[in-house]
């Protein structure tokens, strides 16, 4: 939807920096996550995971362990649902497994007693015999010929025929003919890059506290990006109806895309069912790094044509993503966000989804996209070194704007890059000198954003205050950007408006906090609800002043008289007409419910400095600047925070970041020790402007901001490196080793 | 296996408890004394969103034994607060935006009350090496670092 009036000055709150509401919350320890939650009664889950990559489930003796003093309740896959079909069917085999266990860590049966203690050391006395069959946990090996198949008839019919079975989906997109563009080229540059799977390390595991009776009737809190998926998948899981689930979310501890599927909710349902009594489950660390998902590892060819001017005549993207022992990697995000900063004649992108003996992936902040820019970003930085062009002016030269047609059909409407472009060249940190032994990378990022299914309600109290009730997890602040675009569309302070995340049993279905989807489609909601509000104060204060309601206009929180009785009467306050609203016709509650489809698209472009250690191989980033296109900041400091939060992922996923599989198949490093996120004395202060080109398709110009901050840090920082040592790196992570082979390499000539 | 009786102080109320003999100060505090401030995020050791002081020093609660408070003084992040007011770290943590999903949050200001108790006038440096413990996956850290150093900055002004 378009909006005629995009609002773009005037602003009251938006645009400033209140502070959140569950900050108090936060800071003493009060804040309630997913594990801070009991019930009276309530039994401790422990789920038995496989210690195989690929194995056949012979036999599950659980009689010792169910004899154990303090044990309620076992459950194995004949617990669930059976005649799935599609979707549901893959989470369910995941959840728990069925015949055959895919990946090191797969559920296999879970066990409910009194404490968590008492479920640990009976889990231990389960046996499980397994036929451990052969495995493959590398993208490349896993589409050769020869491998094992992970499971027959996985794949669905985009696949081309001839194909290895754990191929099981196929993208092809673009435009132009690329053969005719590399030959209208002065210089092409072909190679290949590989991605490691990193894990999303949110530092609050995944925890659950469900009921299910046997009258079919059930309750779930949880920490989740998404509470009516979470209903609806369990549901399904349990064959049970959708209405019967009543799902909470509690405060959630970092998701970033991992938090948007299910994991535990339905094995704690399951046994709560049996044992009558409500089953807590909380993972641990290595539980969630084995067992939930990362997001995919990669391999992947680029080939780029370029002018001696810069311009790029063609480019060529395969991209290969592993996703675990299910379908669903999000190769086509990939092929789809690879080349779409850039206006191209001629384009074209090839994704496959494999299948391999690895957890099933889970969205990671723009799934897909970071990847992508690694590769196509690299071959640019190389293109332009090799041409002596500089980076951004290359850039800018080919940057997607309003008109172009994208790589993968669309033509944009009104988009930010060149804006940012343009910032990056005119930061002061994009000229600063450098100090031996570093080097200067940069890179753009773009991602779609996106909108959804949205519900919210807005309820007037009878102090004038308005209590908001939106269905999207709050997973960055957005309590405080809701609560500041209905007190700017309502006229009234930003203390006076309460914003809270309401359980499935309050809205309408909201789609999960996806895709930077919530400050977009919930603020737009909460805006259209604060507008359906104001149409109902209006009417009361037409009614007491005995004119039109076409008659009466909002202004600054008041009532006002308008047209030709302006100046009638005194402008009516909205805690006058909420004071009185019982007896002038009862509450006033204004409501929204749609599916936004005017999510506004977003670009970045980072700027890093890196300096490496040539007798380590280690890397520092020593500066970092972001610059993004947010559309329009509703709360520029939290708009920053995302910024920092996804350059400093990035760092992680450039530099440490990696899923390390042994030969046996079993994920070596699960836990923060050997899994190492950045630290605080590994970072730089991370330095931010906010682009703000307004998307048309919301009425304060919002685009979304969370993830296309992680989009361009790998590439930049390749790149600082590249610049550094002079060495480019076409395998993440770059970790000292890594860096250490390429520079060994480099001096071998 | 029976339990064992412990007497011990948390943010300086006198408290008594029964804990099996393997269980954690952690669980202890979560389950048995419901003081879920401090947050399970690794079990390990190494993501300190369990951080407490014990005896004035910072450990990881999630590495020491329950059984082990016997006649120790604990320190929550329910405790940082007066019961007037927030403490100045509290309040420049909320106002930098020094957290975003507040998960990591408790152990954090767990860790720099107790730095800034040692040492009022730290460096970036020294605030860095020093949360180097605690994990944020969110914030990237800066505004974290700039909300400590303005904290000790405005303490060291107050005292």
């Amino acid at each position: 939807m378009a909006f005629d009036e995009t609002k773009t000055e005037g602003f009251k709150v938006v645009g400033t920096r209140p502070n959140r509401p569950d900050g108090i919350d936060k800071v003493t320890g009060r804040a309630r996550f997913g594990a801070d939650a009991t019930a009276p009664g309530m039994l401790h889950g422990v789920i038995v995971r496989s210690p195989h990559a690929h194995a056949r489930i012979l036999k599950i003796d659980t009689s010792e362990a169910e004899a154990m003093k303090g044990v309620h309740a076992v459950v194995t896959r004949a617990d669930f649902a059976t005649g799935l079909t599609g979707e549901n069917w893959n989470i369910l085999e995941n959840v728990m497994a069925g015949e055959t266990a895919l990946y090191d860590g797969h559920a296999v049966v879970a066990i409910a007693a009194t404490s968590s203690l008492a479920a640990r050391d009976a889990a231990k006395a389960i046996v499980v015999d397994y036929e451990v069959l052969p495995h493959v946990t590398d993208v490349d090996k896993a589409m050769a010929e020869g491998a094992p198949v992970i499971r027959e008839g996985a794949a669905d019919k985009s696949v081309p025929a001839g194909l290895h079975p754990n191929v099981v989906r196929y993208h092809e997109s673009g435009h132009g003919d690329v053969e005719t563009g590399f030959a209208e080229a002065d210089l092409v540059i072909e190679d290949s890059f590989r991605t490691e799977a990193t894990h999303q390390g949110y530092i609050e595991p995944h925890a659950c506290l469900a009921q299910l009776g046997n009258d079919g009737r059930g309750e779930i809190w949880c920490c989740t990006q998404g509470h009516w998926n979470v209903q609806k998948v369990c549901a399904a899981l349990l064959g049970i109806e959708t209405s019967k689930l009543r799902v909470t979310a509690s405060e959630i501890g970092g998701g970033f895309g991992g938090k948007t599927a299910v994991f535990i909710e339905p094995v704690a349902l399951a046994l709560s069912l049996k044992a009558n009594r409500p089953v807590k489950i909380v993972m641990t660390r290595s539980e969630c790094f084995r067992a939930t998902g990362p997001t995919s590892s990669t391999s992947m060819d680029v080939k780029i044509g370029m002018k001696k001017d810069g311009t790029i005549t063609a480019a060529k993207g395969v991209f290969r993503l592993q996703g675990g022992a299910f379908p669903g990697a999000p190769m086509e995000f990939t092929a789809m966000c690879a080349f779409a900063p850039y206006n191209l004649a001629n384009v074209s992108q090839i994704g496959f989804d494999v299948m391999s003996n690895r957890p099933k992936q889970a969205a990671y902040r723009a799934p897909g996209s970071p990847m992508a820019a690694f590769a196509v970003e690299s071959v640019i930085d190389e293109l332009c070194e090799q041409l002596g062009l500089d980076r951004i002016e290359t850039r800018l030269k080919n940057a997607s704007k309003e008109g172009t047609k994208a790589s993968f059909g669309p033509t944009w409407d009104r988009i930010g890059l060149v804006e940012c472009l343009e910032a990056a060249k005119a930061h002061p940190h994009y000229t600063a000198p450098l100090k031996p032994g570093q080097g200067r990378g940069i890179s753009c990022g773009f991602w779609f954003n996106h909108g959804g299914e949205t519900a919210v309600q807005m309820a007037l109290s009878e102090d004038g205050t308005v209590q908001l009730s939106v269905g999207t997890p709050d997973i960055g602040g957005s309590r405080a950007s809701m609560a500041q675009m209905a007190a700017e569309e309502l006229g009234i302070p930003y203390e006076n408006v309460r914003t809270t995340i309401a359980d499935t049993a309050t809205l309408g279905y909201n789609e999960i906090s996806h895709g930077s989807r919530v400050t977009y489609a919930s603020g737009l909601a909460t805006i259209e609800a604060a507008r359906d509000t104001i149409r109902k104060l209006c009417k009361r204060a037409a009614a007491k002043w005995g004119i039109d309601e076409e008659a009466v206009s909002w202004v600054d929180g008041c009532a006002v008289p308008s047209g030709p009785n302006a100046g009638d009467f005194d402008p009516l306050p909205i805690a006058r007409i909420a004071k009185s609203m019982g007896r002038t016709g009862g509450p006033i509650v204004g409501h929204y419910e749609a599916t936004p489809e005017g999510a506004g698209v977003s670009f970045a472009t980072h700027i890093v400095d890196a300096e490496v250690d040539p007798e380590t191989g280690s890397t520092r980033v020593v500066r970092y600047t972001v610059v993004q296109d947010a559309g329009k900041a509703i709360h520029p400091t939290y708009v920053e925070g995302q910024y920092q939060g996804g350059a400093a992922q990035g760092i992680g996923w450039a530099l440490n970041e990696e899923y390390i599989y042994g030969a046996d198949g079993r994920l070596q490093n699960a836990g923060f020790l050997d899994y190492r996120i950045p630290v605080a004395s590994d970072l730089p202060m991370i330095d931010t402007v906010i682009v703000e080109v307004p998307n048309p398709g919301h009425p304060y110009g919002v685009r979304g901001v969370g993830e296309t901050s992680i989009c361009p840090p790998l590439a930049a920082i390749a790149n600082a490196v590249s610049a550094a040592a002079g060495v480019r790196l076409h395998e993440l992570p770059m970790s000292p080793p890594r860096i250490l082979a390429a520079l060994e390499k480099q001096a071998a000539g | 296996m029976s339990q064992i009786h412990v007497t011990t102080t948390v943010n300086g109320d006198e408290v008594e408890f029964l804990c099996d003999p393997r269980e954690t100060m952690l669980d202890v505090l979560r389950d048995r004394l419901g003081l879920t401030g401090a947050k399970e995020g690794c079990g390990t050791g190494d993501c300190g969103a369990c951080s407490v002081t014990l005896d004035g020093r910072l450990v990881c609660s999630c590495l020491m034994l329950g059984a082990e408070a016997e006649g120790r003084e604990i320190g929550t992040v329910e405790g940082i607060a007066t019961d007037e007011d927030l403490h100045p770290l509290q309040k420049k943590f909320i106002e930098y935006a020094a957290l975003q999903c507040g998960i990591c949050t408790p152990g954090i200001l767990v860790a720099t009350k107790n730095l800034l108790e040692k040492n009022p006038d730290p460096t970036e440096t020294e605030v860095r090496y020093w949360l180097a413990g605690n994990l944020c996956r969110c914030t990237g850290y800066d505004k974290i670092i700039r909300a400590v150093m303005d904290t000790a900055a405005e303490m060291r002004g107050a005292s």
